[in-house]
């Protein structure tokens, strides 16, 4: 296995290897908690300490968890650290966890989470480890901050709460797009995202299942 | 009476669908929609998981964890409401392990046909979101079964119909770089627009 650097845990996840954009995992919330750039923030800093703590304490623990229960292990250490932000925000940031509702508890089952402690803490030291979980946490908080941005910009003419293109049923000119407050639109931005980032880094495409012929007959014209 | 369980299991079903109104359950939503079988056999999974956990759960909350839960022990004044997450992940674990045992000792055959998905059914998020909206949402006992297996039906019924899209759209020239993941959040998406028309309904 090849030397990995702190540099390198901590930075491929963000572009090279998105956890949303090419692991598909921790879809679920990435989607719910995006339609103002407040809540979004603070979603993400909360799945960035869960990640990294829960890496940080399941590497800690890897030599003496046994195989056969390791997940429940896991997924207990997962889940008292979503309890304690969940306090944390219930008792600083109120009006967020109220809108949060649900969501935070849901970091429990958050893929990115699991996975990591699965796929990476077992197998490295408490540092790297703790690197890896800050880097895919940054890696799907880009990826939210970026669909909050076109929601929130256009779906109600703001950022962080404050106008930016002052709407129309203010008396301003902007016209506000409602579709993306709703939540179909989190895919289309999701999806077109998905088409860019592996146009700028064509390595991602998948390949198709079925390839088809060229035309060869000119009656279809 | 009937009325408000009707409405409340069609409002899960329908209105407020899981995968494509909350968003839950999609790691797996995306994962396991290649093949309509796999997706069938997933969503029967879920159905089942669903109407067990949550009403477990709601048992749960409501003689132990809720404030004031443990007058019966001698305990008004106790709220253990904090350690919810805890208990419910804790719950559907255990429900999906002894599900699992059960089966495979007097069903064989439906659990040769749910086969890994049972155990994948655990980090769901679609499992524990319906417990928490369950808590949040206050139900009684009787309105958490009638909500857990809605939410399951409609869980079950986007994840077949996405596969089922899927399983055609194979065959369809996709731009290069929207090919796989990306057209399938399209999809998904126009999928959620088209369940957005419920949305109006109130019953």
């Amino acid at each position: 296995m090849a030397e990995i650097t702190a540099k390198q845990v901590l930075f491929e996840p963000i572009f090279s290897n998105n956890p949303i954009g090419l692991q598909i995992l921790g879809i679920c919330s990435a989607l719910a908690v995006t339609t103002s750039m407040n809540v979004t923030i603070v979603m993400s800093l909360s799945v960035i300490a869960v990640t990294a703590f829960s890496n940080l304490a399941v590497s800690l623990v890897r030599t003496q968890i046994p195989a056969s229960i390791r997940i429940i292990v896991q997924m207990t250490i997962i889940a008292s650290l979503v309890i304690v932000v969940d306090q944390i925000l219930k008792a600083y940031a109120y009006e967020i966890s109220k809108q949060l509702s649900v969501f935070v508890g849901l970091i429990i089952t958050n893929c990115i989470v699991m996975g990591r402690a699965e796929g990476f803490a077992m197998k490295n030291g408490p540092w790297l480890s703790f690197l890896d979980g800050i880097g895919n946490g940054l890696g799907y908080s880009v990826m939210l901050l970026f669909v909050a941005f076109f929601r929130e910009l256009l779906g109600a003419g703001s950022l962080f709460g404050v106008t930016l293109l002052s709407p129309v049923n203010e008396g301003g000119w902007y016209i506000t797009n409602g579709l993306l407050l709703l939540p179909p639109s989190a895919f289309f931005i999701i999806g077109l995202a998905i088409w860019g980032l592996r146009t700028w880094m064509p390595e991602q495409v998948e390949e198709p299942d079925y390839k088809l012929s060229r035309h060869t007959h000119k009656e279809a014209f | 009476m009937i009325e408000h369980y009707i409405s409340l299991l069609l409002k899960a079903i329908f209105i407020e669908n899981m995968a494509l109104a909350f968003f839950l359950g999609m790691c797996t939503f995306l994962a396991i929609s290649k093949k309509i079988e796999a997706a069938t056999g997933l969503g029967i999974a879920v159905v089942v998981v669903l109407t067990l956990t949550v009403p477990v759960n709601n048992l749960i909350y409501n003689n132990i964890l809720r404030e004031g839960a443990l007058a019966w022990a001698g305990l008004p004044e106790v709220d253990l409401s904090f350690l919810g997450l805890i208990t419910y992940i804790g719950v559907i674990a255990a429900i999906v392990q002894i599900m699992e045992m059960i089966l495979d000792k007097y069903i064989p055959a439906l659990y040769a046909a749910l086969g890994v998905f049972l155990p994948l059914i655990t980090v769901n998020c679609a499992i524990l979101g319906a417990a928490l909206f369950m808590v949040e949402r206050d139900y009684t006992f009787g309105e958490s079964v009638v909500y857990g297996f809605g939410a399951g039906v409609g869980w079950a019924l986007a994840i077949i119909a996405l596969a089922g899209i899927r399983e055609k759209l194979k065959y369809s020239d996709v731009p290069e770089g929207l090919r796989g993941l990306g057209i399938t959040f399209i999809t998904v998406g126009l999928m959620s627009l088209g369940f957005m028309s419920f949305s109006g309904i109130s019953l």
